[in-house]
């Protein structure tokens, strides 16, 4: 039994449910700045309620990939490599996504607002799609030698698979978004939160339940599919309390259906992190290719203490920031002179 | 070119990129997290407008500092997977540090800082502040170490042809580190403290142009008020000059920080590395000169091509050995050295696809490292002295009536930014043809290096490199010209573009004659949800 690579496995697999918990609600909430806001105070609305937190969130991201490279560099190194074009789209999207909920308030006209909108809303997108490709295709396969590089050219990564990993974040981030929303907003923008979290829940849940179940065909084991069923119950329930108005607990069982699904998926595939479709010799596994023990057992000890801290404190800030936010607080734009002196470097004194 | 090209191309440039945001972020940092320090502890006004004016183009700033960063970090598996596996065991681990204990930091009390002006208790506000700032330093280190590593690995053993890490303490206090660690620092005070004295000087000369501040006869400056834009009063005087002064006090220390941690990093470089300082001086033969000025063609890496038209004797010795006698070699002792020990031809490795069997050219590009290092001096010198002439020229309170004056010093805010990506390009590039340079100590691991022909990602063709190095130049170039607008919208508003309650209440800010009037911010009440930035 290789202790210390299960342990990163699942320590992987727990920073990549984290990130899917946290940056979810937040990619489902860019995207509904096009699909669910109506106006311009409602659009304000959505950006501060995930304003002090959205980039703490995407950290996960940066620490699961950073993770991965130092546990099991061979499985970073062939998956980020294989998919080259999606991360290019994943990361191009990040930026504009990043850029713009900074720069977005930062002029008074409708024109510039509206542009940055439609980048919070595709980056979201494309950030949410692209990352669930990725994560789709690290648990079915790859064209891979026996090197680990890809063979076939830049789109032989492309599969139904990708699609479905694709639609499943895009999917779970929009429906989590609906329950952060009724969780975090009041008035107007809470109720239709909800309501369309009740109606769009089945749909919304579908692919991502597909590629659970896929990967259970594939390599399920009893307890893998029983968690599968704990996650589908998770579902019903947060769907039930959502119609009750019970908003948190509603919000928490849609969490539980992602940790449970998650794990039902990560569980199912191990001890494989990257399987090749060419070769099963070829297939990246937790043995062939992790870091030493030394540095895992490293990475070990300052992950035990480092881990709990960074929950600790992102959990303060929810709740330092835990009031509702409603249209009725958003101030009026700020907009100031542009310029003691526009002219200070085109005409003479 | 071929897949290896462009992706030193795209790593070059995005790495450039990258580091012309993240200097201004540790450095405004720190310096906005002692101005609110002062504001904490004494309560005068324009410590808050400072914070808030310095705060919001620290923000504009900080944001593209994250977005180009997590390029950074998939870039090493998406085009140097090769490189990746090599190293992961020993590289990654830094990495994942980074996030884990620098990223999270910075980034959650960043946004408990922006969105919690009226949610946390002053001194914990503060605190907030001062969390990201150390966070960020802590992202410093952590990368810094990575980088060390890759120009002097230590720490490891060589095991199945791979570096497996042995030593974490080796490697996390790696003599290259300790060194460049404070002078990376000392780098983006100094791009700090320009940034500040440039955009300082602007605005106590347009208040002077406009006649808000007038000089008396002793060439005094009489601060004023004006009444067309809010907030533009004496206390605003006060803000220009003093953070002119901060600037110019922080750009001369970190100038001098940078040249004594340069020193020990030079000393350390010349055992090291030695081929990257002699490449640096273009020199050829052994001596002791430095050169001011060498002509002849440095980019035909022909060596014997170069003269010194201008050295100064003892002062490469200095450089490297704290003498003004010992022999430094150059050029043509040292090649045959780096053949000896390393090859003269890669070897006849797939690994190194069309480039395998091929000579090593062990001289890096000199016109670069010649000239980087010496625009990595220049500029912060320059900077540094600019810095000083500011002081005693704004010693009566306000700068001169000269437009060419305000100019250059808007401009000047550029030297350090040139100086610190000078310094990266020359240490970098002298790295080649090494991506992980050979440790000469005599600690028995001089056998863990690679070339950085081996480094790039085999299954990932040129033409997908190409597709991302247009993208990433586009992307970056367009929001460059966005940052830099609204950089410009910010500044020209002055403090008022930061601080929207000096529209509501533009005079009675610091008179506590008016129990009840509003409070901060004047707002209603349930205004307190969080501070709305966006």
């Amino acid at each position: 039994m290789e202790l210390l690579p299960t342990v990163w496995f699942i320590a992987i697999a727990v920073l990549w449910t984290g990130y899917l918990f946290l940056e979810g609600f937040d990619l489902g909430v860019g995207m509904l700045m096009k699909l669910f806001a109506r106006n311009n105070t409602e659009r304000r609305v959505l950006l501060n309620t995930i304003g002090p937190v959205w980039d703490g969130n995407e950290v996960w991201l940066l620490t699961a990939g950073g993770a991965t490279f130092a546990a099991f560099p061979l499985w970073y190194a062939s998956l980020f490599s294989a998919l080259y074009l999606p991360l290019l789209v994943v990361l191009v999207a990040l930026i504009f996504r990043a850029v713009a909920f900074e720069y977005r308030g930062k002029v008074d006209t409708d024109r510039w607002r509206a542009r940055w909108d439609w980048a919070i809303a595709l980056g979201s997108f494309f950030a949410a799609f692209g990352v669930g490709a990725a994560l789709a295709l690290t648990t079915t396969g790859l064209p891979l030698n026996a090197n680990g590089d890809r063979e076939g050219g830049p789109l032989a990564w492309f599969s139904g698979y990708a699609v479905l990993g694709g639609l499943a974040v895009v999917g779970f981030s929009l429906i989590h978004a609906l329950a952060f929303l009724a969780l975090k907003t009041d008035g107007d923008v809470r109720h239709r939160a909800r309501t369309w979290f009740v109606r769009l829940l089945p749909v919304m849940l579908l692919p991502i339940a597909a590629w659970a179940l896929s990967i259970q065909f594939l390599e399920g084991k009893p307890w893998t599919w029983a968690l599968v069923l704990l996650a589908v119950a998770a579902a019903a329930a947060a769907w039930g309390w959502a119609r009750k108005g019970a908003e948190g607990k509603a919000f928490s069982a849609l969490g539980a259906f992602l940790a449970l699904g998650s794990a039902s998926i990560f569980a199912a595939v191990f001890p494989v992190v990257l399987p090749s479709t060419l070769n099963e010799a070829f297939d990246l596994t937790i043995s062939n290719a992790s870091s030493s023990d030394y540095t895992l057992g490293l990475m070990s000890i300052v992950a035990a203490f480092g881990l709990p801290l960074v929950i600790a404190y992102q959990a303060w800030t929810y709740w330092v920031f835990r009031r509702r936010v409603s249209a009725a607080h958003i101030p009026e734009a700020h907009s100031f002179l542009p310029a003691i002196a526009a002219r200070a470097f085109t005409t003479k004194g | 070119m071929d897949a290896l090209e462009i992706a030193r191309w795209q790593f070059g440039i995005t790495t450039v990129y990258h580091f012309m945001m993240v200097p201004l972020t540790i450095g405004l940092g720190l310096v906005v997290a002692v101005i609110q320090t002062a504001w904490h502890r004494t309560g005068n006004p324009e410590y808050l407008r400072m914070t808030k004016f310095w705060g919001k183009l620290f923000l504009i700033n900080f944001i593209m500092g994250v977005a180009t960063g997590i390029v950074q970090e998939f870039q090493f598996g998406m085009a140097w997977s090769e490189y990746s596996r090599f190293v992961g065991d020993v590289f990654g681990a830094p990495l994942a540090l980074e996030a884990l204990l620098a990223f999270f930091v910075e980034s959650t009390f960043l946004g408990l800082w922006i969105f919690g002006w009226k949610q946390l208790k002053p001194g914990i506000h503060l605190a907030c502040l001062w969390i990201a700032v150390i966070g960020s330093v802590f992202s410093a280190y952590f990368i810094i170490v990575a980088n060390s590593w890759m120009q002097h690995p230590v720490g490891v053993e060589m095991i199945d042809g791979r570096p497996v890490m042995t030593d974490a303490w080796a490697v996390f206090t790696n003599n290259t580190a300790l060194v460049a660690v404070p002078h990376t620092l000392f780098g983006a005070l100094a791009v700090a403290g320009g940034f500040l004295l440039g955009i300082a000087w602007y605005h106590l000369w347009r208040r002077l142009r406009d006649g808000v501040d007038t000089v008396g006869a002793d060439g005094k400056v009489i601060p004023g008020e004006s009444a067309d834009i809010p907030g533009r009063d004496r206390d605003d005087h006060k803000v220009w000059l003093r953070s002119l002064r901060i600037g110019a006090v922080v750009a001369m220390v970190s100038f001098a920080g940078t040249a004594l941690t340069g020193d020990l990093q030079g000393k350390l470089m010349f055992e090291q590395q030695p081929m990257k300082m002699a490449a640096a001086e273009a020199a050829c033969h052994d001596g002791t000169g430095f050169s001011v000025l060498s002509i002849g063609n440095l980019g035909s890496q022909d060596c014997d091509d170069i003269v010194a038209l201008i050295e100064v004797p003892g002062i490469l010795s200095y450089l490297a050995k704290g003498d003004f006698t010992t022999e430094v070699q150059g050029v043509n002792s040292l090649l045959p050295q780096y053949k000896e020990a390393y090859g003269t031809h890669l070897p006849d490795n797939p690994i190194y696809g069309e480039r395998a069997g091929q000579e090593i050219d062990y001289l890096p590009v000199m016109e670069v490292t010649y000239w980087g290092f010496r625009m990595m001096i220049g500029f912060g010198g320059l900077a540094a002295l600019a810095a000083l002439v500011a002081l005693w020229i704004t010693r009566k309170g306000t700068v001169p009536e000269s437009r060419w004056l305000m100019r250059l010093a808007v401009f000047g805010i550029l030297a350090p930014f040139g100086a610190n990506a000078a310094g990266w390009i020359f240490t970098e590039m002298g790295r080649q043809p090494f991506v992980v340079a050979p440790n000469p100590d005599p600690s028995g691991i001089d056998q863990v290096f690679m070339f950085t022909a081996a480094a790039v990602s085999p299954g990932v063709s040129a033409g997908e490199l190409l597709a991302s190095l247009v993208t990433l130049t586009a992307v970056y170039a367009v929001l460059l010209v966005v940052e830099v607008k609204l950089l410009v919208k910010y500044i020209r508003g002055g403090v008022v573009s930061a601080m929207p309650e000096l529209v509501q209440a533009p005079v009675d800010e610091n008179e506590d004659a008016t129990p009840g009037a509003g409070g901060p911010g004047g707002g209603k009440p349930g205004d307190d949800v969080l501070a709305f930035a966006y």
